[in-house]
């Protein structure tokens, strides 16, 4: 055993065997703090799985009373107060304005990432970068909404499924930056050294040897900030508009999206309205939900395939 | 190519023989000739190092360095801890590059060309000038595409031809007929041994004219070692190698030359790596002309 | 010191490579310098777009500012019918929800953090980071919608009790004055936005925990203590200064929160100490009146917006150079 450096005890008084075989015991007060201490950090746990427990499950409960796949497909009603009608653009809406983030924010923040991690290095402009990377991460959805409303809205002057795709991506590149760069920061050193040592140049030894070894996590780290993402309404309040009918057009029209149409109909004093905002946050709970698992399911694999292995 | 026999102050002798710059031949066997006499056979200059410095950021890591290496031969680089062979070996195929912070000072030429002139493209040097790392380093890609990695980035695309080459690499580095029916299993399944010599193959795959190995053996067992040993006499005969070890029979077993490394207080007391000897292996280990050569082998050799 | 020799078994010395230099450039010099550049100008979109932000929002509240004042942009009053449009109100009650998401978020936390590090048993572990990150993971809008449906009108009662218990106490008294009758209030918000920001808030100080030297929990142990003395003498001294970091980087998230409190709050610009009572933050009133607003008022709250950034980057900043510090200290730099 390697001896531990500790400070002189005070002379603890000599128990009555006087042997040192038997471990001076903690007295019942200190244990009982000790276990008192434990049990409250349990309890913490507890407080915070409470909430979300009750949360899917009221959910899960009142969203089941209208969830249907016509429900998902059935285009909005025109009244709050039909008991007709169902979430149907609001789907395609958040699917298209989704998928347009991500196409944006990934690529670019993957190459933030590379950027930050194989060519920055200590420089000073990359400490900057990756210090308004941190901040930008910070800055409230709302903010990106206001901005993406005023910079590109009134400018093109409609509002577009696109607008709120800019608006999301905002949000989502900081994220996919810092993944990839915490990603890329654990390839082994002496991979890219092998690939360069082969006469390949930096970019090839990035794309062929780096990237792969790291597309795990950056894929696990991208999908939550895709589910993120898709949950978000305040980005995409004042950016997409309004439509009644299934827009699958990003470029062209507005649109709508299921956080948004729960935003509008949450506080909507009809019945029909308030069981279609559990439908759609029920939908959506179940899109982010799966979106969580597979990014943890990524992980997962793919830490015991390195540690099993090498 | 004409090259100026350079100012080394190595205890090797220069000599110039139809514009190539050679060294002596390094066998002993027989008792030494009159100083006058013409060498039978000399050996041409791959690497010619002169006044070489290396600096990580202000510190010096190494000072110093005189010494040419001679084609078709092994030299070992040899030394204690921080003494600067490791650094060396790495600033004979750019490596150093990588490393921010890192500069090459003097003068290293590679059949007489400046290393790290401006116009020089540090990939082709790497082409040219393979490395082995100390720790097996295959790329979580198959055994195959291991291999053929090499061909591929340097623009071979033809599915037959880069078989050949995949066999023709694993044979030379006596892997082949132990992973000839799992070409397409996962490199990293292999076993130390086996995934070195993986490596040593990817080297060749690119067809270099030098096999830089730095401590090649340091993770492998004594079994292990002694196949990679061998093997390094098999390649010797068309590849120019330099081999850094910490082992010293390792040394004297494969090598034709020998470089000794030390690390000495400077003036400021920080310890920096300098050539203390470079020679004949035999000459090192039976007649050293240093007496910190003389006390770091009898050291070690008991 | 020349020596005659047998001949080399290769015989022949064999020819000498090609020269380095003038031969045709190997492939991928350019897709090499091209690859490194788009690759920087990724680095540069991060600064492009925090640099854009901060002047386009800057740019279009300049008329709020005029029209406002320097000196009364943070009055107490907002009233767009009588062209009064101050930040103070909303100041002052975005920062009383803040405070009370921390105060029920950051003991909360430290106890999952602990419970997760220290207590666990390994394998638990995995299971139990997946259900703060599920936390994590549901959608604002979705903790506005269960809040307003389910949860208000239990903490109205609530509320009501508490405010009979101590109505008659001075402060106390009018802190927890009169409840709302719907249960929508700064308190509900709060609540709400604790729940939200205890993810995050966990994670980074489960993060500092994590940094505490095994030798000085050891060397703790190896004195007798038990597990809370080593948490209490090794842990917390250590980690002091990364836990105010988890702090403040969640105080910047609870401000920004938008869409959960835009549904529970109230909407009330009228400021009130009063936390049983209806009030608006920054965040907040922007989602819930920029869709109709035009003139004073949108600048006006595109400079709400403004003022939110400026509080949330100044946090930030003061979080990162504490962890930055705290970091050095350790020497991991």
């Amino acid at each position: 055993m390697t001896a531990t450096v500790v400070p002189p005890a005070p002379p603890t008084p000599r128990s009555p065997s006087g042997s040192i075989l038997r471990p001076r015991k903690a007295t019942g007060w200190r244990r009982f703090k000790s276990g008192l201490a434990s049990v409250l950090f349990v309890l913490a746990f507890v407080a915070a799985a409470i909430p979300l427990i009750a949360l899917v499950y009221y959910v899960t409960r009142e969203g089941l009373k209208v969830f249907s796949w016509e429900f998902l497909t059935t285009e909005l009603p025109f009244s709050q107060r039909s008991v007709d009608g169902g979430i149907g653009p609001a789907v395609v809406g958040t699917i298209v304005i989704t998928v347009g983030a991500t196409l944006m924010a990934v690529p670019l923040g993957v190459l933030g990432g590379i950027y930050l991690n194989e060519y920055a290095g200590k420089s000073k402009f990359g400490a900057l970068v990756r210090f308004l990377s941190e901040i930008l991460t910070g800055v409230p959805s709302i903010v990106m909404g206001l901005f993406i409303y005023t910079f590109w809205v009134l400018r093109v002057k409609e509002q577009t499924g696109f607008a709120g795709s800019l608006a999301l991506a905002c949000l989502m590149l900081p994220v996919v930056i810092r993944t990839s760069e915490e990603m890329l920061k654990l390839v082994p050193h002496e991979l890219r050294e092998g690939s360069l040592a082969l006469g390949s140049r930096k970019s090839r030894t990035i794309r062929t040897v780096v990237l792969p070894h790291a597309a795990p996590g950056i894929v696990s780290g991208s999908l939550l900030a895709v589910a993120r993402a898709a949950g978000e309404t305040a980005p995409l309040l004042f950016t997409i508009g309004a439509t009644q009918t299934a827009n699958w057009n990003l470029f062209e029209g507005t649109n709508t999206a299921l956080s948004v149409q729960i935003f509008g109909n949450a506080n909507s004093p009809y019945i029909p309205a308030q069981e279609r905002a559990f439908g759609a946050a029920f939908t959506l709970i179940l899109i982010v939900f799966v979106a969580t698992a597979l990014a943890r399911i990524v992980t997962v694999v793919y830490t015991r395939r390195v540690s099993g292995k090498s | 190519m004409t090259t100026e026999p350079p100012m080394t102050t190595t205890l090797t002798p220069d000599t110039t023989i139809d514009g190539v710059a050679t060294l002596p031949p390094t066998e002993v066997d027989q008792p030494p000739a009159a100083e006058s006499e013409v060498p039978e056979q000399e050996r041409e200059v791959v690497f010619r190092l002169s006044e070489v410095e290396v600096f990580y950021g202000a510190a010096r890591a190494v000072t110093g360095v005189d010494l040419d290496i001679a084609r078709n031969e092994i030299t070992a680089f040899i030394g204690p801890s921080g003494c600067g062979k490791t650094t060396v070996i790495r600033s004979l195929n750019r490596m150093h590059d990588l490393t921010p912070g890192a500069r090459v000072m003097g003068t290293i030429t590679y059949h007489g060309e400046n290393l790290y002139s401006g116009k020089v493209d540090p990939a082709e040097v790497r082409r040219r000038i393979g490395m082995v790392f100390q720790k097996p380093n295959p790329f979580p890609k198959s055994i195959y595409d291991n291999i053929a990695y090499g061909p591929r980035i340097n623009g071979t695309r033809k599915r037959s031809q880069l078989d050949d080459i995949v066999e023709h690499a694993l044979t030379r580095a006596a892997l082949w007929g132990e992973v000839k029916d799992k070409l397409k299993s996962s490199a990293l399944g292999l076993s130390g041994g086996q995934a070195q010599r993986l490596c040593i193959a990817r080297a060749l795959a690119v067809d270099p004219d030098v096999l830089l190995m730095d401590e090649p053996c340091s993770a492998l067992d004594p079994i292990a070692t002694a196949r990679i040993e061998d093997l390094m006499h098999e390649l010797k005969d068309n590849l120019t190698i330099v081999i850094v070890t910490h082992n010293m029979q390792q040394a004297a077993r494969v090598s034709d030359r020998t470089a000794f490394y030390t690390a000495e207080p400077d003036e400021e007391g920080r310890r920096v790596g300098k050539l203390v000897e470079y020679d004949v292996t035999e000459t090192i280990f039976t007649k050293p002309g240093d007496p910190r050569t003389e006390g770091y082998i009898t050291g070690r050799f008991g | 010191m020349t020596q005659v020799l047998d001949p080399p078994a290769s015989g022949a010395a064999p020819e000498p490579p090609p020269p380095l230099v003038g031969g045709p450039r190997p492939p991928g010099y350019l897709a090499d310098r091209t690859f490194r550049i788009v690759a920087v100008l990724a680095g540069v979109m991060v600064l492009v777009i925090l640099a854009l932000i901060i002047w386009v929002l800057f740019d279009n509240s300049l008329e709020w500012f005029r029209e406002e004042g320097i000196g009364s942009v943070f009055s107490l009053d907002w009233a767009p019918n009588e062209g009064k449009y101050g930040a103070g109100a909303l100041v002052i009650m975005t920062l009383m929800v803040a405070v009370i998401a921390l105060l029920l978020a950051v003991p909360v936390s430290v106890g999952i953090a602990l419970f997760i590090n220290e207590i666990a048993p390994r394998r638990a572990r995995l299971p139990i980071v997946f259900v703060v990150d599920l936390l994590a993971a549901i959608p604002s809008v979705v903790f506005g919608l269960w809040v307003l449906r389910q949860l208000a009108s239990p903490l109205a009662d609530i509320y009501a009790d508490v405010h009979n218990l101590v109505k008659d106490v001075p402060i106390l008294g009018d802190v927890f004055g009169d409840p709302s009758a719907s249960g929508l209030a700064i308190m509900t918000a709060g609540i709400v936005v604790g729940i939200m920001i205890m993810p995050i808030v966990t994670a980074i100080t489960r993060e500092v925990f994590a940094t505490t030297p095994a030798s000085q929990k050891e060397a703790t142990l190896a004195m007798g203590a038990t597990r809370w003395e080593m948490i209490r003498g090794a842990i917390f001294p250590h980690s002091r200064s990364g836990v105010v970091a988890a702090v403040i980087i969640g105080f910047g998230r609870a401000v920004g929160e938008t869409i959960a409190v835009a549904l529970v709050i109230g909407s009330s610009q009228v400021l009130t100490e009063n936390v049983f009572a209806p009030g608006d933050t920054l965040a907040s009133i922007i989602a819930n009146q920029f869709g109709e607003a035009s003139g004073v008022q949108r600048s006006a709250l595109i400079g709400f917006g403004l003022v939110l950034l400026a509080m949330t980057i100044v946090l930030g900043i003061i979080a990162r150079s504490i962890l930055r510090r705290a970091n050095r200290r350790l020497g991991i730099a």
